[in-house]
């Protein structure tokens, strides 16, 4: 790449025009639902390469953020009639401060014990989710009212799938700004070697928090969305599985790549329904995909693949 | 009192599982330093296969050998193709590469058995035996005996047998392991199959209480992580002791608290070990590796 | 670089994914359009119980029908999807059903979660959908286009409680799950006991995917003056409390269960631990024992047949929630003239004296089952067989 300037923002535009074009293809209301699904995955998925592939910290727990936001919406609207707008963004606080007041002890630790700490967080709110049903409904969800924007009700795939879009131009756009900032190159040193990034004069404390509370604060916007979107949720969406999903798109998609996250998002969200007909078959493939990349491409699709491009190139 | 009695049986039964696990997660990791998330798919497979090779009319005791044979062969297998080709990968790597190794397990299993949930005669009846008021299920002994049976075995065979002795020096130190003549490569595929089949015997003990079906491994996977990090990670005879602990706490919590909230109190248990005693209630200092 | 690599992924699956369903699509489109017969059922996972023979109920009598030349001269065409019991996937498969199989006619939601996750959706989308759910939640208040099938959890409770009352109970424990049938009916039962002379002393509840209840159990056996324990769920947990209940000898005490256990696989996955439990079910599961005269023997024993002849495997009630589901639909598509959804919704709100496996349905603008408890009948599991009690 002999501009890598020209290639970051000419992925932003790349990206803009697929989201632009897309409708053309997609044939009914069912696709263009699936297209939401894929939009907010890759949102997430955005948010959790700034912390796996960027800062190097692994969270086995974060669709808990994503379901902290949607049951924020979910029960503010439903419960205490709250305008959705203003629950989405008590949901993003509400969320924000809860990991802030987890990120430091928990990001104090390394490797499997920060994979295990984040699990344990993940399971312990989707128990709550699940226990407390006077609030969530339980284990068979809760129906999320139609979001309204003034007396426009947000109702249709259509609508869904232009704000989905937008939402995720302009958090990868921030992405992309971030990264690339002084911010950015901190959070990149911490990859490498904190102690490196100590004697940099980084906070390097700090700024672990900063990117675990910002990519929960994504997480749960996505979140609150997706719960507006279906109009409805569930604990599952909080699980250990789903965390796991999560994770899996970032890395198949390719760590430390933000355009590696969203197509790893579309990968993992599309994959599943085309292969609805094959049920049984489904977990077999994903578990397949999952090891084999990892085993012959470990740094995941798009790096892996650019790599081969610009190796061929030559 | 009876009742409290009530809760200690059903808490060891269910910590003497967890024990078995985490023992499986601490053999696999101090061979490899891998988290094999597909720990509780071992103890599936132990329960499924015996299911199947029984209904095929295969007799308990053979049905449940082949069980625990095929479950360490699908141990050794994970080793061979999934760990050993990404040897030198990052811990991040490594633990998807567990993790979807579980979900293909997990889907081989589904295909082949089916989804339905599956249920193992218990091995000397169903009759509850009075204890103090409380009542004992026979199977709760068999699965404490097994437990009982096994550490002591795997204390001896560590203390006693060279291949054990070199079990744990490659744990201790690969590198001088390797310039004294151990087997490295043999040591890591023993540690697979070794920790397989101990999940493999647990999932058998215990389908005959709780049921068995695809995905029973999930939670019990990350139970007995549970017990492998609150016992120190690596230390075998910690997550013995680390699985006792988190069953206990789990069944008296269920009794007295809210049985709603029995699942969190493992978690919570498990954040407060990690934040003020990160190497585990067992574990030894300054063993870090990053 | 990296940059051009997400449009074309994102296009070559989408591209997959469509090839995949047309593919799907393409081996029906026959001569003359089928009518569609959407479904969602939990066929595997915690409630397979329900969803298995329900699945199995309808793409038998559905080719059945089609071989006997359709409903109003016109092919049925069924496509089941497998929700496994989450109301999650249930929203998303009623989604996939309407916008891009554009069924007809939805029957299914083996569970109340799933029906009740799905009725948004429905209810927007304008077609009818007969869910086989047992809570009346599903019904309650009436909803414009959703129908069922099942006696509800109410109509369970009140018949347990009658049998208690006759019994001469005071007190009973309550022992149920957190899904939305089993909250239902917990609920009911707090409700209608004082009407009963009833109390409720020991409410329990335990997790989805627990393993074990004797914690619960064991404080219900150590509340003073239990006479009596009133299981709410189905599937896997009910079996599970069922064995534990054994294991912790509590068979002293009478035990209960509503509907949601109505199929020979509890009797047989609890291994014994069920003799004695009194359970009311629907008329289909003791059909043998009905009386000659019973206006249900002759389709109870018809579909008992048939069922056990094509799949060798004894009929539960669930499966007859989903033939009497499918009987109602083509009925009132019969009577509508073809699949016009909302003539059909008329005609299935006009069904009148019906007589199905699990009762004789009438239904009408405020009652959208259609079912009373004359149908309903009181058993006790002896020798591992379901014997009709009265």
């Amino acid at each position: 790449m002999a501009n890598p300037a020209l290639g970051r923002w000419g992925g932003l535009i790349v990206l803009i025009v697929v989201v632009a074009a897309l409708p053309l293809v997609l044939p009914n209301k069912f696709y263009y639902d699936i297209a939401v699904k894929t939009g907010l995955n890759a949102l997430v998925c955005v948010g959790l390469n700034l912390l796996i592939g960027y800062a190097g910290q692994i969270s086995l727990g974060h669709a808990a953020f994503f379901a902290l936001g949607g049951y924020a919406s979910a029960v503010l609207t439903t419960r205490y009639e709250w305008n959705g707008f203003l629950a989405l963004g008590a949901g993003a606080v509400a969320t924000g401060i809860v990991a802030y007041l987890v990120a430091r002890p928990i990001l104090r630790l390394k490797g499997h014990y920060l994979a295990m700490a984040t699990l344990a967080f993940g399971i312990i709110v989707s128990l709550v989710l699940n226990r407390e049903i006077w609030l969530t409904g339980g284990p068979d969800g809760i129906t999320v009212p139609t979001l309204r924007l003034g007396d426009m009700r947000l109702r249709s795939a259509e609508t869904w799938y232009w704000i989905t879009g937008g939402a995720l131009v302009v958090v990868t756009y921030l992405a992309l700004n971030l990264i690339h900032s002084p911010s950015g190159r901190a959070i990149r040193a911490l990859h490498g070697s904190e102690v490196a990034a100590e004697t940099l004069g980084i906070d390097v404390a700090r700024t672990k928090t900063m990117v675990f509370v910002l990519s929960a604060v994504i997480a749960a916007i996505a979140g609150s969305l997706f719960a507006h979107a279906d109009r409805f949720i569930t604990p599952n969406e909080a699980g250990f599985l789903r965390s796991v999903e999560l994770v899996t798109m970032v890395v198949l998609g390719g760590m430390a790549s933000t355009f590696g996250a969203i197509v790893g998002a579309a990968l993992l969200t599309v994959l599943p329904q085309a292969l609805a007909g094959f049920d049984e078959f489904k977990h077999i493939v994903l578990g397949a995909i999952l090891v084999g990349t990892m085993i012959f491409l470990p740094k995941g699709l798009v790096p892996s693949l650019g790599a081969l491009i610009r190796r061929w190139r030559r | 009192m009876s009742d409290f009695l009530q809760f200690v049986f059903s808490g060891l039964t269910v910590g003497a599982i967890y024990a078995l696990v985490g023992i499986g997660f601490a053999l696999i990791y101090n061979a490899s330093h891998v988290i094999n998330f597909a720990q509780g798919e071992f103890v599936m497979i132990g329960g499924m296969a015996t299911v199947a090779l029984i209904d095929l009319g295969v007799p308990l005791l053979p049905a449940a050998l082949v069980a625990i044979a095929i479950a360490a062969l699908v141990g050794v297998a994970l080793e061979k193709l999934a760990i050993e080709p990404a040897r030198n990968a990052g811990v991040v790597t490594l633990i998807i590469i567990t993790i979807g190794a579980s979900i293909l397990v997990r889907g081989v299993v589904e295909v082949v058995l089916g989804k339905q949930f599956h249920r193992l005669p218990s091995f000397s009846g169903d009759q509850p035996i009075l204890v103090g008021g409380a009542t004992l299920h026979p199977q709760s002994l068999w699965i404490v005996g097994a437990l009982v049976v096994l550490v002591v075995g795997l204390k001896l065979f560590f203390d006693r047998h060279p291949f054990g002795k070199a079990i744990l020096a490659t744990a201790h130190n690969r590198l001088a392991a390797q310039l004294v003549g151990i087997e490295v490569k043999t040591v890591l595929v023993a540690s697979f199959a070794l920790s397989a089949a101990f999940g493999a015997i647990g999932g058998i003990l215990t389908a005959p209480l709780t049921l068995t079906q695809y995905d029973v491994g999930v939670m019990l996977g990350v139970k007995g992580f549970c017990a492998a990090i609150l016992g120190g990670l690596g230390s075998p005879f910690g997550a013995v002791l680390g699985g006792l602990i988190v069953g206990l706490a789990e069944a008296l919590a269920a009794g007295y608290v809210s049985s709603a909230y029995k699942d969190v109190v493992a978690f919570v248990m498990i954040l407060l070990v990690l934040f003020f005693m990160p190497s585990g209630l067992f574990g030894t200092k300054g063993t870090e590796r990053v | 670089m990296t940059a051009r690599n997400p449009s074309r992924r994102l296009a070559l699956c989408l591209g997959v994914a469509t090839a995949v369903m047309l593919g799907a699509l393409g081996g029906a489109q026959a001569q003359q359009a089928p009518i569609k017969i959407g479904s969602f059922l939990a066929v595997t996972g915690p409630a397979s119980f329900l969803g298995d023979p329900e699945a199995k109920t309808l793409k038998l009598y559905v080719d059945r029908i089609n071989k006997a030349g359709g409903v109003a001269g016109r092919q049925l065409q069924l496509v089941v999807y497998d929700s496994a019991g989450d109301a999650k996937q249930a929203v998303s498969f009623a989604k996939r059903l309407i916008d891009e199989d554009k069924v007809d006619l939805i029957i299914g939601g083996s569970t109340t979660g799933e029906t009740m996750a799905a009725a948004p959706v429905v209810q927007e989308a304008e077609l009818p959908f007969i869910s086989l759910a047992g809570a009346n939640v599903v019904v309650e208040p009436v909803k414009k286009w959703i129908f069922k099938t099942p006696h509800s959890d109410r109509m369970a409770i009140e018949k347990i409680f009658e049998d208690a009352q006759k019994r001469e109970f005071k007190k009973v424990a309550v022992i149920g799950g957190p899904g939305g049938f089993d909250q239902s009916c917990r609920a009911e039962a707090v409700k209608l006991a004082p009407r009963y002379g009833l109390e409720v002393v020991a409410n329990e509840t335990y997790g989805a995917n627990d393993t074990e209840m004797t914690p619960q159990l064991t404080r219900i056996r150590s509340t003073p003056g239990v006479q009596a324990i009133v299981g709410c769920g189905f599937g896997a947990p009910t079996v599970i409390t069922a064995r534990n209940y054994k294991q912790l000898g509590m068979q002293n005490i009478p035990f209960y269960f509503n509907h949601g256990v109505g199929s020979d696989q509890f009797i047989k996955q609890s291994e014994g631990a069920t003799e004695g439990m009194r359970v009311p079910v629907a008329a289909v599961l003791v059909g043998d024992q009905l009386k000659a005269d019973d206006p249900q023997r002759p389709i109870v024993t018809d579909y008992r047949k048939t069922y056990t002849e094509a799949y060798n495997e004894p009929i539960s009630t669930f499966g007859g929630h989903a033939f009497d589901a499918l009987l109602i639909a083509t009925e009132a598509i019969k009577r509508a003239g073809g699949p016009d959804k909302a003539k059909v919704r008329d005609e299935i709100e006009k069904t009148k004296d019906l007589i199905g496996v699990d009762g004789i349905f009438t239904m009408s603008a405020t009652d959208h089952m259609g079912l009373d408890l004359r149908s309903f009948k009181m058993t006790e599991i002896k020798d591992g067989k379901w014997v009709l009690l009265y």
